[in-house]
């Protein structure tokens, strides 16, 4: 995830900014009577807003419903509650040794612990997949275990 | 008193006239949205024309107006107050005073300067000079929320020499206050003492009671938390009064003691009864002024005009390359600090016993217009454009 920055602006909430992955910088404005502005920068003059989109709070809540609907964010969401099982979102990238390997041939379970519970591909997502499914550069992994486990899986995984 | 048994013919006639002058402020207010500005300059005007012109004569509701005037500045610093948490204040203290000094010598001197200048007693000068040296916040709100500038880098820095400002004026109202109501050598001393003791120890009860106050008030329902509000910021007004303290700066303090949640709630409460009395406020502070007097005093408000648009400009560049924003956003913020208003008429107003108080009151309402205007119309420039012709850099290479 992106280093999101925070600023306070005295008399009208906080600021929240991030540069996205393909370089465009977005800010979240939160008032503090709870409306939002979201705006996206001018690429020749970086410090001016060049688009802002006004939300009151049921839209921000629309928005933020279409932006996280998948269903797999849900399920995550409510195993989340459950006490000692930690729940982790881990990308793959093409350093690892596990990209282009599947989840069986790669001994993800016997070597970290942990459980590989869905591939997120950026046209699908494969909930509870098969041993035999190969990770691809890219994928997501949603992986429940301990924090150990989670741990040495993100090294596998992103390392 | 038996106000609704018909009778008082003078009652009646007071309603009559207040009626008609809230009618022509509500007017001016739709007139001010339509024309995308604040309605402070409208209130003014309207209260110019109406005044000692005589084009509309107020004769026996001026004293009801006058009280109603006096609740809108306590309720107008309340609001002040109340805009900024004690961490904002403690924040903006931290970082931006060196801004803030720059911002009073750039704009308070230039004031002072032309009230010497103008051979008024030196009390009436540090009166212009505040008058000069204030931006207004709601002008400056207005303007960035309009152009859509509150996600802009250069908007933090904006927002805190504003709040610097305020600091600022926590200090500043006390003592001219009891300057202006000194009226020799060791009264005055005396009065400033006061004065400063009394801020002292109702900003050290904020501080250490503050949350109590608002804790204690956090239960409370909307009707009661208003009454609360607006019962304790007359009380104290009043206290500070008879301590030759102004009322205004009691009502101030108040805001600033009010924090937490109840600070939002009492704020959003407060704005309409605000908005109503504030505007009698700008009106009664016009009408007690001359026309002519302002059309006379044109030439020193132009003066002062052409010495603090640029004094802004400056402050909003220094304040802006602080956090590292480039040309074209200092000198948005420059143009966003432009305008004088709710402020400067305040300090204006605390002039009125002096013996050039009708003059400072004229230059201030005429200064206060001309920054009014300039300063949107100027915030509107196409800074980048602006920017690339003062100091031309190459674009950087798009990514």
């Amino acid at each position: 995830m992106p280093e999101v920055t925070e600023t306070h602006l005295p008399g009208v909430g906080v600021r929240h900014e991030f540069t996205t992955g393909r370089g465009d910088r977005v800010s979240v404005l939160v008032f503090r009577t709870g409306r939002r502005e979201v705006a996206l920068y001018d690429p020749h003059d970086p410090d001016a807003a060049s688009a802002v989109l006004h939300l009151d709070e049921d839209d921000a809540r629309t928005l933020t419903d279409l932006l996280g609907g998948n269903p797999v964010t849900e399920a995550v969401a409510g195993m989340q509650q459950i006490e000692g099982v930690v729940l982790d979102w881990i990308p793959v990238t093409a350093s690892s040794s596990l990209a282009g390997v599947s989840i069986a041939d790669g001994q993800i379970r016997t070597r970290t612990g942990a459980s590989v519970v869905a591939i997120v591909r950026t046209d699908s997502t494969l909930p509870a997949p098969e041993p035999t499914e190969v990770l691809r550069a890219g994928d997501t992994v949603v992986a429940v275990g301990t924090v150990e486990g989670l741990r040495a899986m993100r090294q596998l995984l992103s390392g | 008193m038996n106000l609704l048994a018909a009778g008082s013919a003078e009652v009646a006639e007071a309603f009559v006239e207040i009626g008609t002058v809230a009618l022509v402020l509500a007017v001016l207010a739709r007139v001010a949205t339509w024309l995308r500005i604040t309605a402070i300059p409208l209130f003014l005007l309207g209260g110019l024309v109406v005044g000692e012109g005589q084009l509309i004569p107020l004769d026996v509701s001026d004293s009801y107006i006058t009280l109603t005037g006096e609740i809108g500045v306590l309720l107008l610093l309340l609001a002040l107050g109340l805009e900024y948490t004690a961490e904002e204040l403690q924040t903006g203290l931290r970082t931006g005073a060196r801004t803030g000094l720059l911002d009073a010598l750039a704009n308070f001197t230039p004031g002072f300067a032309i009230g010497l200048l103008l051979g008024w007693e030196p009390i009436a000068a540090l009166l212009l000079g505040g008058v000069s040296w204030v931006s207004s916040s709601g002008v400056a709100a207005k303007v960035l929320s309009d152009l859509d500038r509150l996600g802009n880098r250069e908007t933090p820095s904006i927002l805190n020499l504003l709040v610097i400002e305020d600091l600022a004026m926590a200090a500043y109202l006390p003592i001219v206050a009891a300057l202006v109501a000194g009226s020799d050598a060791s009264t005055t001393v005396k009065n400033v003492a006061i004065a400063l003791a009394v801020v002292v120890l109702i900003l050290g009860l904020a501080m250490r009671w503050g949350r109590h106050l608002s804790s204690l008030l956090a239960g409370s329902t909307d009707e009661s938390l208003l009454l609360s509000v607006f019962g304790v910021t007359l009380l104290v007004g009043g206290l500070a009064q008879e301590l030759q303290v102004s009322a205004a700066i009691g009502a101030f303090l108040v805001g600033i003691a009010v924090s937490g949640p109840v600070q939002q709630r009492a704020s959003a409460l407060l704005t309409p009864l605000r908005d109503l009395f504030a505007a009698m406020f700008f009106f009664h502070f016009a009408f007690a002024i001359d026309p002519s007097d302002v059309v006379r005093s044109l030439l020193p408000a132009v003066a002062l005009v052409l010495f603090t648009v640029p004094g802004k400009l400056l402050v909003g560049w220094a304040g802006a390359r602080r956090i590292g924003v480039a040309v074209p956003g200092r000198i948005r913020a420059g143009t966003a600090l432009i305008a004088r208003g709710e402020f400067s008429v305040v300090i204006a107003a605390l002039g009125a016993t002096l013996a050039d108080g009708s003059e400072l009151a004229a230059l201030a309402a005429g200064y206060v217009l001309l920054t009014v205007v300039i300063g949107p119309i100027a915030a509107r420039v196409d800074a980048r454009r602006l920017a690339a012709r003062i100091a031309p850099r190459p674009q950087p290479a798009p990514t």
